[in-house]
């Protein structure tokens, strides 16, 4: 697994300037968005690939950072919904608490992230394919549990009619507002996540996923850093989880079911793990094959109920083509322009 | 060869004056599970859309009909993404959909977000969808669940003579709601409810259940389907198979009829209720099986119809009805087509269907009996049908709504009993 982060050497120029043609040119694209797509490729499209994206990035932070393949991101996610449902209002008056937004926010996500926490300190004494089998384990009880608990997740249907509270007057499930708030939402992940990991918390971690005897050796808590990762990750997963179950309007265990759970999985995989931006960009594909491949299939006269196996099949590519996602080859492209460099003057030949 | 030019020039003609009508369109959109345990059933579903339109000429009211399918894998989730998808970028008029309980809950609260819309169920069976603040655009034209399991209960006491029954039944909503239609009548024809057992949705060990069964009741009712039956069954012959059995409306289904091994021998003699009986003599369900097996080669279909077919050809028949009625007429935010589907009872394959204040129908409900069918398998024979059955099971919705809504305790047998 490559570095995730290389020092650029020389004069750093202010930061500013620093930031490439290409990120002004998306938040432009992101930004305006809303003046030329229609409200379903606003909210059901974009809303819906920055949510998974948040999820994702939970995942990508725990894999690229810290060598830690958990599933249980999903769980953790419909944790915090669960919790929304729970302490807020729902269409089921009697489990409901109708606490305001203010309350039952923080605690949707404090207890999402203390529920990551546990899984966490589990799954931390394991590596590699035991990491990714102890946290399934727990996401298919945390699923079966929720389908047969009636008194507190109400069992099969769930709850439905969650919706956002209507803060300073904005209906925040209207395409518009949603748009821009899951935007706000997963910006602010992103730079959190970007930031803790050239953080001293996040460089330990990466040392620890490089060699943690020797990060052991140098006096830092192997098993902390982990859990404290798991703690952090638990925190973006919950935030994406709330955002979705805004946008559904509710939640069910089918919202965490084992399927949801593999397909975070993916998209981060198909992203790239090496990261930030991997999840996002893997969260749109994934979006776009969910939503579009029935009727491309159509389209091409073929029957429509076939549409899995385009998915599968444009993942498949991705992942042959390039076994670190779409990121490796972005990477890979980019190496090969840099090759054509003088690797002594970093001239043009 | 001549008779053929003949024959598309004619078409051709005919087909002119409709392309310039072209623009004149309406848009079904097919909400339909085709992912998931229910794949095979969402498939028939929407074979039985094409097979309505296509006997309707691909016309209604005087319109094109196309139509999208929107496949969903059953979770309320995908299923209100997909309805999104439906109404904002494909630009569907009327969806008919979905297929299982809780996505239909999750579409009637969907439903009220699109007023200018209707949507018309598929074959989704909760109670709750129609009963439970329902929504004004969304129209039920198949029986719930607890209407499914109506009939049953005055069958077995007035032509069985079992009064006295101990029921073991799915712990989940279709469990209980399909339990409470066949409770409410058994206990009102002066039934007892002995004992109730309640089984995880999946579970393989019925050993606990069978060993706490009492002794002295007429029968057991099993309110358990698929591999769950199968597995019932395969104990409870082991255990002794001793007592009569009683069919929930997913017990005797071909999953469980065609099983493997002599496990389901156990259930010959026993009687299920449901939406349909394969062997119904009414002219009009023989002459749609018939439209059926020749609409479709024989390995694309089912033998005959399954329940997922019929309610999505029930739903696809109401709209082209409506349709018809009102010219194609669906401006004013659709206010004449939800009119045109409310007023008139509507001729199904299952008999004469019409709806309620709440916009859910009323109909008939097919007794069945499990018979061996004289090669060494066996199938269902209707034996039965109550016709009529409302929403609230022939009681007022006062006591209905006093009964509460279907769980483990609910209703309550002794009430009923000393009510009825």
């Amino acid at each position: 697994m490559a570095l995730a982060e290389r020092p650029r050497p020389g004069v750093q120029p202010l930061w500013i300037e620093r930031i490439p043609a290409a990120w002004w040119a998306l938040a432009l694209i992101l930004l305006t968005m809303p003046a030329w797509a229609n409200n379903f490729i606003l909210f059901q499209v974009m809303g819906w690939t920055f949510i998974l994206g948040m999820i994702a990035l939970s995942l990508m932070f725990l894999a690229g950072y810290g060598g830690m393949v958990s599933l249980i991101q999903m769980s953790v996610a419909a944790m915090a919904g669960y919790m929304m449902a729970i302490f807020g209002n729902s269409g089921m008056g009697d489990i409901s608490m109708g606490l305001p937004w203010w309350l039952y926010l923080p605690i949707a996500i404090v207890i999402a992230a203390i529920f990551g926490t546990i899984v966490g300190a589990l799954a931390v004494r394991t590596e590699g394919i035991y990491t990714i089998m102890i946290t399934l384990a727990i996401a298919a009880a945390f699923f079966y549990f929720t389908r047969q608990n009636y008194t507190i997740f109400n069992g099969y249907s769930g709850f439905n009619l969650v919706v956002p509270p209507e803060l300073f007057g904005v209906d925040w499930r209207q395409p518009m507002p949603f748009y821009y708030l899951t935007l706000g939402c997963a910006v602010i992940c992103y730079a959190v996540v970007v930031y803790v990991s050239r953080a001293p918390f996040g460089l330990a971690l990466q040392g620890v996923r490089d060699n943690p005897r020797r990060m052991a050796a140098l006096g830092f808590n192997v098993t902390a850093h982990r859990i404290a990762a798991y703690t952090f990750a638990s925190v973006i997963a919950a935030i994406g989880g709330i955002l979705l179950v805004w946008q559904n309007a509710q939640i069910a265990p089918g919202t965490a079911g084992i399927p949801a759970v593999i397909d975070i999985l993916v998209i981060a995989v198909v992203g790239g793990i090496s990261r930030p931006i991997g999840p996002f960009i893997g969260a749109l594909i994934y979006v776009l094959l969910r939503t579009f491949s029935p009727d491309v299939l159509l389209a091409f006269g073929l029957s429509g109920e076939r549409f899995k196996l385009l998915i599968g099949l444009g993942f498949l590519a991705v992942v042959f083509f390039s076994p670190d996602g779409v990121l490796g080859l972005w990477e890979r492209w980019k190496s090969r322009r840099d090759r054509r460099r003088d690797p002594l003057t970093g001239a043009d030949e | 060869m001549k008779k053929a030019l003949i024959a598309s020039v004619s078409m051709a003609a005919l087909l002119v004056p409709a392309g310039a009508m072209a623009q004149d369109t309406v848009k079904f959109g097919i909400l339909v599970a085709l992912e998931g345990a229910f794949a095979e059933g969402g498939a028939d579903g929407v074979r039985n859309v094409e097979l309505a339109i296509e006997q309707a000429g691909g016309m209604a009211g005087g319109k094109t009909i196309e139509y999208v399918v929107a496949p969903t894998d059953t979770t309320p989730d995908t299923t209100v993404r997909q309805a999104r998808k439906l109404i904002e970028q494909d630009g569907v008029d009327i969806i008919l959909g979905p297929l299982s309980g809780s996505e239909g809950i999750a579409m009637r609260d969907y439903a009220k977000t699109i007023p200018e819309k209707t949507v018309i169920n598929g074959i989704s069976g909760a109670l709750e969808t129609t009963w439970v603040d329902p929504a004004e655009n969304f129209f039920r034209f198949n029986l719930d669940g607890a209407q499914w399991g109506a009939g049953l209960g005055s069958y077995v006491v007035e032509e069985k003579g079992w009064t006295k029954v101990a029921t073991v039944a799915a712990d989940y909503s279709f469990g209980y709601t399909n339990f409470l239609g066949f409770a409410v009548d058994f206990c009102r024809s002066g039934g007892e409810i002995v004992e109730r057992f309640w089984v995880p949705l999946g579970s393989s060990d019925f050993g606990g259940v069978i060993a706490a069964l009492p002794d002295d009741v007429d029968a057991i009712y099993l309110g358990v389907g698929g591999t769950d039956a199968i597995n019932f069954l395969n104990q409870y012959s082991q255990a002794g198979a001793e007592t009569n059995l009683i069919g929930g409306t997913i017990m005797a289904d071909q999953t469980v009829l065609t099983s493997r091994g002599r496990a389901k021998e156990a259930l010959i003699g026993t009687p299920t209720s449901g939406a349909l009986a394969e062997d119904n003599p009414d002219p009009a369900w023989q002459e749609y099986v018939k439209a059926y097996q020749d609409a479709f080669p024989e390995d694309e279909r089912f033998p005959s119809p399954s329940l997922f077919g019929v309610g999505y050809y029930v739903a696809a028949l109401a709209a082209i009805d409506a349709l018809n009625e009102i010219d194609g007429d669906l401006s004013d935010g659709q206010e004449k087509f939800r009119a045109a589907l409310a007023d008139d009872p509507l001729d199904t394959p299952l008999g004469p269907v019409s709806l309620n204040e709440n916009r859910q129908a009323s109909g008939t409900v097919f007794i069945n009996e499990v018979q061996e069918d004289g090669a060494g398998g066996l199938k269902n024979v209707m034996v039965g049908k109550a016709e009529n059955v409302n929403q609230t099971l022939g009681m007022s919705m006062e006591d209905f709504r006093a009964m509460g809504l279907p769980s483990r305790d609910t209703p309550d047998c002794a009430a009923l009993a000393d009510a009825g």
